[in-house]
């Protein structure tokens, strides 16, 4: 971290960087919106925004468009913020929100829900809780081992857990009819915003406010937890309780993002690095600025892979492929700290 | 101030000490000595609330925020995760005076920035915690527990890995903190010069007990010192009238560790 960052650390400089990151947001979804093989111009966009351009312009800006952009707006919002919370939670800058397997069981959900031929919202039903359930049972059985580093018990545990879901996957696609499931299934696992309407909006929004209120709320306090959990309770917080709680609101976050997006890497661990470097570590900034660093970041991978090809590229494909080397810039850079 | 009367400090079933009675008053220093492993951050770890006691008698019921305003720890300085803000850190010292859904105030702000100030670190607020040397480190822990504003500090090794300036430096500030600030300072060491040089009250630690306790001049014998840290030692007066405790490196077994 330089004198940048050190600039930024005022509370009225970090609010206007908020401000101007998220003008800078609207701008891009409004760019976006223009994006597209029906080309609008900026002014018709908002023509159709208001209800004043009628005909088509309308119906792609409505009905096409805006779900869509909205959607990888809220899908990146939401994973880097619980990646964010993650990060500090596990004191290590290195997690991403997949950590404790709420990916991996968002996967087996959504496979279980596409081997019975279930409708696509069944399908997001069965991701969403996928994810809630393992992640619960990594937290079922963290408690139950007693008298062990409770972090460490529960990235272990995470590990085991994602590794058995992912099993459980593979068997899945093994016994999956190769002609019309396996395409569906190796299509949601690489993650994909193609296919998001208006109607599948409507439950993940609420949801994700809901997850990301106490993060919020508690912003100062999750500070607390990067200095381990003798430190965070002789300053007076009790930190199994919050670590509980933020867990419980990063992994809704996740899961519902996931339900409605697929599998979708590496936001979540590389854009809370980026916002450390804009506004520094202090979870009450990071929090907002890495929500809409990761929207902006997904609306611009997203609006790339509907309109690089002529086939829709999956959006876990290209987050990789940005996301990777950004990742091994960092480990060569190899700075203390990790901002 | 504090008064711990008797009590069994460990881990799960495992007993580490027995029968620990500990007191400290107002403006008083309480130096823990003891060879590595006698229970001495167990009896830490205990009187802050974050272990219980094993034999059964809790201590008074009191939530975290209500410990912390009484009792500031400071642990040994480490390097966070994050490159926190030095002011930020001592910020995290304001949290059981804050409301639970709050951000620090602008009076939480001044109470860090006067808590630097008054450790003679205050032009250190804008830095980067996560690059300050060891020294600095420690005193920014040290300043985070006064913004706390309780009435007790406890220590753990404050001197550790410090180098000879920084222990001098950071054990000056701990005896002004206690003589002129009015705290109650409870701190371990491994150096029984340390309990000599802040005229501590002295408790040695043994395999879980308490061997001795009181001024360090009654305490710190050249016999005891020998028998608990299984070294000979020799304790000398040097010409100021200080006492030094000085380890014979050449022999230093002369016999079997007494138990």
């Amino acid at each position: 971290m330089t004198e940048g960052a050190i600039a930024t650390h005022r509370p009225a400089r970090r609010l206007s960087v908020v401000a101007l990151l998220g003008l800078a947001l609207l701008a891009g979804a409004l760019v976006a919106l223009t994006i597209g093989p029906f080309r609008l111009t900026l002014a018709e966009v908002l023509a159709a925004l208001t209800g004043r351009a009628g005909g088509t312009a309308e119906v792609v800006v409505w009905n096409i468009r805006l779900p869509r952009v909205l959607a990888a707006m809220l899908v990146g919002a939401a994973l880097a913020a619980a990646g964010a919370s993650y990060q500090v939670l596990f004191r290590n800058p290195l997690v991403s929100p997949d950590i404790l397997g709420v990916s991996s069981g968002a996967a087996l959900g959504a496979v279980c829900g596409i081997f019975l031929s279930l409708p696509v919202i069944a399908i997001q039903g069965f991701a969403f809780l996928g994810g809630l359930a393992a992640v619960g049972l990594v937290i079922f059985v963290a408690q139950a081992v007693r008298g062990v580093d409770q972090t460490l018990v529960l990235v272990l545990t995470g590990v085991v857990m994602g590794a058995l879901a992912g099993a459980a996957t593979s068997l899945l696609k093994v016994m999956a009819d190769p002609y019309d499931q396996l395409p569906a299934i190796t299509f949601w696992l690489l993650g994909s915003l193609a296919s998001t309407t208006r109607a599948d909006l409507g439950p993940v929004l609420p949801a994700v406010v809901v997850g990301l209120v106490p993060l919020i709320l508690l912003r100062w306090r999750i500070n607390l937890l990067s200095l381990g959990d003798d430190e965070a309770r002789a300053l007076g917080v009790d930190a199994p309780r919050l670590r509980l709680l933020v867990i419980a609101a990063a992994t809704l976050i996740t899961a519902s993002v996931v339900a409605i997006a697929g599998v979708v890497g590496w936001v979540g661990l590389v854009i809370p690095h980026i916002a450390r470097m804009l506004v520094g570590p202090s979870f009450a900034t990071l929090l907002p600025v890495a929500a809409i660093l990761g929207a902006g970041y997904l609306l611009l991978v997203d609006t790339l892979c509907r309109t690089l090809a002529t086939i829709e590229i999956p959006l876990g494909i290209l987050t990789a492929v940005l996301g990777a080397p950004f990742f091994l810039y960092l480990l060569a850079r190899g700075r203390r700290g990790w901002t | 101030m504090i008064a711990a009367q008797g009590l069994t400090i460990g881990h799960g079933r495992a007993v580490i000490g027995r029968d620990l009675s500990l007191t400290v008053r107002a403006g008083e220093i309480v130096c823990l000595l003891g060879p590595n492993g006698c229970g001495k951050t167990t009896l830490f770890r205990t009187i802050l609330g974050l272990i219980p006691t094993l034999d059964g008698r809790p201590l008074p019921a009191l939530s975290r925020a209500q410990i912390a305003r009484v009792m500031a720890y400071v642990p040994q300085a480490h390097v966070p995760p994050f490159p926190y803000q030095v002011e930020e850190v001592v910020l995290m010292g304001r949290t059981a005076r804050m409301r639970p859904l709050s951000a620090p105030s602008t009076a939480d702000r001044a109470a860090a920035r006067a808590a630097l100030a008054r450790l003679g670190i205050g032009d250190l607020g804008g830095a980067d915690y996560s690059r300050l040397s060891g020294g600095q480190r420690q005193m920014v822990m040290i300043a985070r527990a006064l913004a706390q504003e309780a009435p007790i500090l406890v220590m753990d090794e404050p001197t550790a890995s410090l180098d000879f300036g920084n222990q001098a430096r950071v054990l000056a500030r701990i005896a002004d903190l206690a003589r002129a600030g009015g705290h109650a300072v409870i701190l371990s060491t491994h150096d029984p010069d340390q309990a000599f040089a802040l005229n501590a009250r002295v408790i040695l630690m043994h395999e879980g007990a308490i061997l001795a306790e009181g001024p360090p001049d009654q305490v710190l014998t050249a016999d005891r010192l020998s028998r608990v840290y299984g070294v000979q030692v020799a304790v000398e007066r040097t010409e100021s009238g200080r006492a030094v405790c000085a380890p014979s490196i050449l022999n230093p077994t002369p016999e079997r560790r007494a138990s």
